[in-house]
């Protein structure tokens, strides 16, 4: 590229990126020593908690803090009534857009309750225990309405909105004329496929630390994705300069886009600071998680294609409808997948949109990613069995050389090899063609496998290099570790472009007095602060040339600066090596402790364009402006056995192959790929918030009844990435791992299940009652 | 979780005294379903009453067959050879049940007092007749998939969510009761429990401040040979859809003797004479296992999205049957 050098060019020299270094945080972590965000002791601290709402529609019409209020440490009691009012709200548009916030409503701002769960009262008393009994003590009395629970209630109204996601994505999209190719379509085909309400649920809660430094000046230790965007969102609520807001947030137990967005605890909890005058800590329940930081939500997709008898796709007709919020047009863009996946000439989208008594649902694990390939990949499925074509070689007559949606060239793609190494390691050949016909025992055997996508999104970031002349260096990004080795990849980067080793690299993140970085969602994080890093380090390798070639000490004096390269630290003529010094000796002689770099790291469309992006946001429209169609491909390949007459489905083996471009650190890579994929196992099989349907209202909002896969139901899996080189992405060629190991998932245990059975399951997740209930198709 | 009192006790007339004569107060063991109800605010007692250094203990042989303790652990039971070897439902039950945490805390008569994971019963927003008497069961047209099919009523379908209930109902366990006065007296399991009826509040024979002081197993050819098969939504930690306790004695094709108990469905354990009938006598072939199972759930009423457990019921205790038979 020529807006920035790339890594893989200009560093010759093996290092340690790329090697399955041990986590730097692991010893820390392991010995109690990592501090997360609700574990800060500031002195004077009392704690929060919340009162929420038992109704899902009406209005709060008394509150009754008397009895609450005479209980032993309790400090104070807000309510509508007496919260410090705020510069804005998002309660009207313009304030929205200014907070960035995921939801056009914050609770107790009125008496007005839109959905179970919603905070109506936050009790700040000297200890947790005491504000917990105190908010069991508050009475609220409400004049209720009747609630609608879903799209699926005969009283909700349904719209097409114009758009979606927060208004990223459109609500219809068409390409070609989908109708009349499936008119004249060979092969026609309809399914239906619902997906069950899916809660995050990272193991570390929502929680937030508030002090306030100042009347002006807040710090707040935050459980984030993101520092930048939450300090954002919080200046905007409380209409102070950026730099009065101090964001922290050095571990984090989990996210999975849940904390990508700032919601209404935080900004609830930094005013009860403002109104006690001390620091308050509140650290939602795990039933309040079900109904404080969104949900993956509720929906049915039908998915229609015509193809050729040979196979071949003609057209594709996806429409979604899903519940949304009494006032966001909120839905995962599934149909984005869809439209990319298969080299399909037609394509049309319509969504469809119910409002609920629900908060609004969020990026949730792989958004719309997940739920959208779901669809199309079962589809393909169903079009091989019945053309009697293998699932495999269906997609290979498909395969899209070049984007359909944009007819960009692909920046790589190495789908092929994926398929071909899953297939190998997998052992696909030894599949018996048809469905239902395997058996072990009593248990029918079945093999399925899909396909995973992910887009790149355009994003930036900044980071900060300072190389001591002792030999170690300080390297700073604003960035998060949701968990998944943010720490330990960048400090194989910045080794690396030091010529360190990584024991002499400290890396520092999570602060908004760091330089900038994104968002830790959308796979965005390892690509965008890894080249941050490298480019701060080109930076200061710049500086250090500079003197070297000023200084008639120095075996450079003199050179031309583009004659000199850097190897391990040390300087020297390209040309000739051996002339030349390690950057030690040039600093102790000129007397410098350190020398200092930044970088600003361009990932996506806007390292290709030149153009930056808006960093807040990891899409805009540079992304149509790119040469390229940037993706992250890959295939899974699982095995189930099922239990006919109880119903049970085990995923018995799995294979994971992915292309995503370099990989940062081989073995935090493979474990992000394990814990995606179960994550969509989980989706596949059990996981599943049920609200009941006449009061609105979770029913099993607890880890006891909203069930996650455990360890006995997870087997051995293999995960391997193709080797691929990105020259499109960025200057360290890195697509990021976080969300395409989930894409594809559901479907292949789908498909497993369909091979096991000949039943065709498509109503998430595919517990026993399914299997048993479900008829051939 | 309101502000509570807290007393241990080694004697049981002194513990069974504390809770008798104070308003409010309730015994607590392993504290593993109490605790839980109490941070819900499902059950709010002013005083806690600990026994677990009440002396009901020990895991012996004994002329009526194997008596354990009430504060014995459900992992040290589980893990007994004798139970492994002479009880294997009661030991399978045991370890299938909750994880090894919580099964190293909680105590064999507190499991037997376990509460429903009826959601609706979970949380106090909700109106629930066994939690507020009169104020209705919206399970009966809500979310109910994993509700009881067997012994509900208008008032309450919430399911027993006990293992080794199940696995004690079949196999004819009796139960030694101590109340204040020392006063004790003998309970068959299959009575301990009660259907909900018109007082779903009511889930035990257990009078206030009555102690379950031990469990009683009679040794039998059926107990030696029996299982406990449990189905659920995940491979582990999870509470039964179904499960079947199932104890048989065969001679020679033909079933002597048999013994089966459903749980997952049932309002209470699920003991079912009318399955045992049929096998008695009959041959042990699929054919006697499926008329058994058909028996056990004559008397279903399923709602919507529990209807599956009919079937599901049947198929958990035919396949318990067959492994049984062929073992």
């Amino acid at each position: 590229m020529e807006n920035e050098p790339a890594f893989f060019e200009t560093s010759p020299t093996p290092g340690v990126v790329g090697q399955p270094l041990n986590r730097v945080d692991g010893r820390d972590k392991v010995m109690g020593k990592a501090k997360y965000s609700a574990e800060y002791p500031l002195p004077g601290l009392v704690y929060g908690v919340l009162k929420t709402s038992d109704i899902a529609k009406g209005r709060i019409q008394s509150i009754d803090t008397s009895l609450a209020l005479k209980e032993p440490g309790v400090v104070q009691i807000l309510t509508h009534l007496n919260l410090p009012k705020l510069a804005k709200t998002p309660n009207d548009p313009e304030g929205k857009k200014a907070i960035g916030a995921p939801m056009g409503f914050l609770p107790m701002t009125s008496d007005v309750i839109h959905y179970a769960g919603q905070p109506v009262a936050l009790i700040v008393a000297d200890t947790f225990e005491r504000a917990t009994q105190a908010a069991a003590l508050v009475r609220v009395s409400y004049a209720a309405e009747a609630p609608i629970a879903a799209y699926t209630d005969k009283r909700a109204e349904l719209f097409n909105p114009e758009k979606i996601q927060d208004g990223k994505a459109d609500g219809y999209t068409r390409r070609g004329d989908a109708r009349a190719a499936l008119a004249s379509a060979p092969i026609k085909m309809t399914a239906v496929y619902t997906h069950a309400i899916n809660h995050h649920n990272p193991m570390e809660p929502g929680s937030t630390t508030a002090i306030w430094e100042a009347p002006d000046r807040v710090t707040v230790y935050e459980s984030t994705q993101g520092v930048t965007r939450t300090q954002k969102s919080l200046s905007a609520y409380l209409g102070l300069p950026q730099d009065q807001v101090r964001v922290i947030t050095k571990f984090l137990g989990g996210g999975f886009g849940c904390k990508g967005s700032c919601w209404p605890h935080t900004v609830l909890t930094v005013q009860a600071a403002k109104a006690v005058g001390r620091p308050v800590k509140l650290v939602l329940s795990r039933k309040q998680q079900f109904t404080s930081m969104g949900h993956r939500e509720d929906q049915t997709q039908t998915l229609t294609l015509g193809a050729s008898k040979e196979g071949k796709l003609l057209a594709l007709i996806h429409e979604k409808t899903s519940t949304t919020s009494p006032w966001d047009n909120y839905a995962e863009a599934n149909s984005k997948i869809i439209n990319l996946l298969y080299d399909c000439p037609t394509f049309e989208s319509h969504y469809q949109l119910g409002r609920a008594n629900v908060m609004t649902s969020t990026f949730t694990r792989a958004p719309g990613e997940a739920p959208g390939s779901f669809a199309i990949e079962c589809s393909m499925d169903d079009l091989a069995y019945q053309l009697g074509i293998d699932p495999l070689e269906i997609r290979l007559r498909n395969y899209a050389e070049k984007d359909p949606s944009t007819g960009q060239p692909w920046s790589s793609k190495s789908l092929r090899q994926c398929y071909a190494r899953g297939a190998e390691l997998f052992g696909w050949s030894k599949r018996n063609p048809k469905a239902g016909a395997t058996r072990n025992g009593r248990l029918l055997v079945g093999y399925g496998m899909a396909t995973a996508s992910y887009p790149v999104h355009n994003s930036q970031g900044t980071a900060r290099v300072r190389l001591y002349a002792d030999g170690h260096a300080v390297v700073q990004a604003g960035a998060t570790d949701l968990g998944t080795g943010t720490y330990t990849v960048m400090t194989q980067v910045a080794a690396d472009s030091l010529g360190l080793a990584p024991d002499k690299i400290r890396f520092e993140l999570g602060d908004t007095k760091l330089p900038t970085a994104p968002n830790s969602g959308g796979s965005v994080a390892a690509g965008t602060v890894s080249s941050s890093v490298y480019m701060a380090a080109q930076d200061v390798w710049e500086r250090l040339t500079k003197m070297a070639i000023k200084d008639p000490k120095s075996p450079l004096f003199q050179a031309k600066a583009e004659d000199v390269a850097v190897e391990k630290g040390r300087l020297q003529l390209k040309k000739n090596a051996s002339k030349g010094e390690d950057f030690m000796a040039l600093m102790k002689r000129a007397g410098l402790d350190d020398v200092e770099g930044t970088g600003q790291g361009k990932y996506g469309a806007g390292y290709e364009t030149g153009r930056p992006s808006n960093p807040a946001g990891p899409q805009n429209n540079t992304e149509s402006e790119a040469k390229h169609s940037m993706h992250s491909f890959g295939a899974h390949f699982c095995e189930v056995q099922v239990d006919p007459d109880l119903g049970t489905v085990r995923v018995t083996r799995w294979v994971s192959v992915h292309g995503a471009g370099r990989i940062l650190n081989a073995k935090t890579a493979r474990s992000q790929i394990i814990g995606g994929s179960i994550f969509g196992i989980g989706a596949a099989l059990m996981e599943a918030t049920a609200r009941d349907p006449h009061y609105a209202r979770y029913t099993n909002a607890d880890l006891g009844d909203y069930h996650i896969p455990v360890n006995a139901d997870i087997p051995d899996m293999t995960v391997e990435f193709i080797d691929e080189h990105d020259p499109y992405i960025n200057a360290m060629g890195v697509k990021g791992i976080g969300e395409i190991s989930m894409v594809g998932v559901s479907a292949a245990v789908a498909n497993a299940v369909f091979h096991a059975t000949g039943k065709r399951v498509r109503d998430l997740p595919i517990t026993p009652d399914k299997i048993l209930g479900t008829k051939a198709v | 979780m309101n502000n509570f009192s807290y007393l241990q006790t080694a004697q049981a007339k002194d513990a069974t005294a504390a809770v008798t004569g104070t308003k409010g107060a309730a015994f607590i063991a392993g504290g593993t379903t109490l605790l839980d109800l109490m941070k819900l605010n499902v059950e709010n007692h002013s005083q806690l009453v600990d026994i677990n250094l009440v002396p009901f203990k020990g895991i012996e042989q004994t002329a009526d067959g194997l008596r354990i303790g009430a504060l014995e652990r459900m992992s040290d039971v589980g893990e007994h050879p004798l139970v492994v070897q002479n009880y294997p439902a009661v030991s399978q039950s045991l370890l299938q049940a909750a994880s090894p945490q919580l099964r190293n805390m909680a105590s064999i008569g507190g499991n037997l007092l376990q509460r429903t994971r009826c959601g609706y019963f979970r949380d106090v927003a909700f109106p629930c007749n066994k939690r507020n008497p009169g104020s209705g069961c919206p399970a009966q047209d809500g979310e109910n998939r994993n509700l009881a099919i067997l012994g509900g009523s208008k008032a309450c379908i919430a399911t027993h969510p006990g293992d080794l209930s199940v696995a004690l109902a079949a196999l004819d366990a009796v139960l030694l009761l101590e109340n204040a006065k020392g006063k004790q007296r003998r309970v068959p399991l299959v009575d301990f429990h009660v259907v909900p009826g018109t007082t779903p509040q009511r889930e035990t024979v257990l009078e206030p401040g009555e102690l379950i002081v031990s469990v009683t197993i009679p040794a039998a050819a059926h107990a030696r040979k029996s299982m406990y098969l449990k189905v659920r939504d995940r491979a582990s930690y999870a509470f039964a859809l179904a499960s079947a306790a199932v104890g048989l004695d065969v001679q020679g094709g033909q079933i002597r003797s048999a013994r089966v108990a459903l749980g997952g469905v049932g309002t209470k354990p699920w003991r079912s004479v009318a399955a045992e009938k049929i096998l008695t006598g009959a041959p042990a072939t699929e054919a006697t296992f499926r008329a058994a199972a058909a028996a056990a759930v004559r008397d279903a009423q399923p709602r919507e999205q529990n209807r599956f457990k009919v079937e599901l019921a049947q198929n958990t205790l035919v396949r318990a049957l067959l492994e049984l038979s062929a073992a």
